[in-house]
């Protein structure tokens, strides 16, 4: 085989194409072609052989199957395809390309070229680039039919999905914390914690599902063809899983039941300090991807979260339990919001490029990587610094020192966006760890709390 | 019963990959490296939604061939087949209607199915999927895969071809 190759190179999924010289490239890591045409009864046929591509000439030259002649009088293909078997599992290194031409009795000049391989662009991706086609297929599915066929999850997978419910714990970490400060100042009421918890959850779901619904109106979602399992929304309209009003209604739903537990939180504490937190928890969520502020839109989605996952969630559990407002709750709640906010932040590396296809000109869709790798770090180094100056100031108790073991953990991920800024899917890993920064920091710091709470208790 | 020969079922039972390749518009051929599953009759291919363009071609014209060809997607078995036929499209249920189908050929060819069917609810589309049964109606056979001798040819049994 020849080729006029510089090195090798792959097909990544690309539409139809007129052929290159990079698609002979392409051709010539493949052992053989199955040559493929129309016969005359109809029916196509297909032959492996021998063949050399010669990128100079641009024709593939094909060794001639004995008693099955090439025809020159149609079109005809080449197709190379390569699997790796993983016995006992299936295979992997998928990879195809198929190139269209007349035949002259000696050689192939292709004139179209499609293929797709798996190395330069992930399964996961190219699925989602497939998404409108499976939108097509199902419409005219439904019309041969008679009937609508849609997708389908599980009910309870739906739901998991819709509201992407594993997130919760953005909300379990500062809402335990005013908790927990609370009791650590002698006030902590059994049942008015659980509902708290409960109603910040529910705000925290009807959240999501707005974000889903303005992001999918928007086009963010559809033009993001890399969402992982901590980027790119819930996706379930854009699955056509869901519709729009179903997301509303769910939203609704969801806020409803939050501002019922919050009302009723607000009468049996009598506060009308936390009536206007949830009144501000409610109006920030919202308007971070609602307009007319769209505050993710305009890179204002960071302080959003800071503010709705900090002092809102924090203070606001504070405030059930003890009817008023500190300076202790609400320096602490700046921490689980600052790393909660690094949570989106993260996570919108991945998204950056059809964030901005949108309109959506979040943080990474503005800066440099280099200065979103900076920021990382700076606000992280504040989060600890706050635990610090906490404790210096006598605001903390000592025991919130502990906090800083987790240092290790935001480095960490400093060090992950350096090396997997440009991939998606090998970020994944990163952005996982980044939640779990979150969640051992509150959990270091409830711990912290905790001995507060016993010490009290036992003193 | 299935009539194919011997050596080509033994293709078909291993096959990792084959190549469909169906007729597209303007009567082009169009090639797609799939997995194919053999009950003993008919040859199952399976496609999600995602990827459903050619189940499109297949149902404006089901003429089809699939190629046995790559000796690494055969388990080292160096023969080659081609298997021409007629194609039908089952999607009446793309949710569930392939798993009562050809799940169970599918699990036996390529066991990590497993773990993508437990994590349905990440890839939901993936999981909506149409099969494709073929109809052998001509087999070319090529022992030792040596395609610069002429293949051997087998035509159905006429009644069980029609």
């Amino acid at each position: 085989m020849t080729a006029s190759a510089t090195g090798p190179m792959r097909s990544g999924s690309v539409p139809a194409h007129e052929p290159t010289a990079a698609d002979f490239e392409r051709l010539v890591q493949y052992p053989h072609v199955v040559v493929s045409w129309v016969d005359d009864d109809g029916y196509p046929t297909s032959v492996a052989t021998s063949f050399e591509a010669d990128a100079d000439a641009f024709v593939i030259r094909l060794i001639q199957p004995t008693g099955m002649p090439i025809p020159t009088d149609r079109e005809v293909s080449v197709t190379g395809s390569h699997i790796h078997p993983q016995p006992g599992v299936g295979y992997d290194e998928r990879r195809y390309l198929q190139l269209w031409g007349r035949f002259d009795g000696t050689a192939l000049r292709p004139t179209r070229a499609w293929g797709w391989d798996e190395h330069e662009v992930p399964f996961f991706e190219y699925s989602e680039r497939s998404v409108p086609q499976s939108r097509r297929y199902l419409a005219k599915l439904s019309e041969e039919k008679g009937r609508p066929i849609k997708p389908r999850l599980a009910p309870f997978w739906l739901a998991l999905r819709t509201t992407r419910l594993p997130f919760l714990s953005a909300t379990a970490v500062p809402v335990l914390l005013g908790i927990a400060v609370a009791a650590s100042d002698g006030h902590f009421t059994w049942w008015t914690a659980l509902l708290t918890l409960i109603g910040g959850s529910l705000a925290h779901l009807g959240i999501n599902v707005t974000n889903d619904i303005f992001d999918t109106l928007s086009g963010a979602d559809e033009a993001n063809t890399t969402p992982t399992m901590y980027s790119g929304g819930s996706r379930v309209a854009v699955y056509d899983l869901v519709t729009i009003r179903g997301l509303m209604w769910t939203a609704i739903a969801l806020f409803g039941a939050a501002a019922a537990i919050g009302l009723f939180l607000v009468a049996v504490t009598g506060s009308l300090t936390l009536l206007w937190i949830g009144i501000a928890g409610i109006v920030v969520g919202v308007a971070y991807t609602a307009p007319p502020l769209k505050l993710v839109y305009r890179g204002l989605g960071e302080i959003a979260v800071a503010i709705g996952f900090g002092p809102i969630m924090l203070l606001g559990a504070y405030v059930v339990q003890t009817g008023r407002l500190a300076l202790e709750p609400l320096l602490l709640s700046f921490v689980p919001g600052i790393l909660i906010a690094l949570i989106l932040y993260v996570n919108e590396i991945p998204d950056r490029r059809s964030d901005a296809v949108a309109g959506k000109r979040t943080l990474p869709v503005r800066l440099p990587p280099a200065t979103v790798r900076t920021g990382y770090l700076v606000a992280a180094i504040v989060a600890f610094a706050i635990v610090v100056l906490g404790v210096v100031f006598g605001v903390f108790p000592w025991t919130a020192l502990i906090a800083l073991a987790a240092v290790p953990i935001a480095l960490r991920v400093h060090a992950g966006l350096k090396v997997h800024y440009d991939s998606p899917y090998t970020l994944m890993a990163v952005m996982g760890t980044n939640v779990n920064l979150n969640l051992v920091v509150g959990g270091l710091l409830l711990l912290a709390y905790l001995v507060v709470i016993v010490a009290m208790l036992i003193g | 019963m299935g009539w194919l020969p011997e050596p080509v079922e033994r293709l078909l039972e291993v096959a990792l990959v084959g190549e469909l390749t169906v007729v597209g518009r303007n009567g082009r051929p169009i090639t797609h490296p799939l997995i194919p599953l053999y009950d003993g009759e008919h040859i199952y291919l399976h496609s999600s939604t995602l990827f459903s363009k050619k189940l499109e071609h297949i149902k404006r014209d089901p003429h089809v061939a699939l190629a046995l060809s790559d000796p690494v997607a055969m388990k080292g078995n160096p023969d080659r087949a081609t298997i021409q036929g007629t194609a039908r499209v089952i999607d009446d249920d793309p949710h569930s209607e392939w798993e009562r189908l050809i799940l169970d050929l599918w699990r036996a060819k390529e066991p990590a199915i497993n773990d993508f069917l437990k994590a349905r609810v990440a890839l939901p589309l993936f999981f909506e999927r149409a099969v494709i049964e073929i109809t052998p109606e001509r087999c070319l056979y090529w022992e030792g895969g040596d395609t610069t001798r002429p293949p051997v040819r087998t035509d159905a049994p006429r009644a069980e071809a029609a």
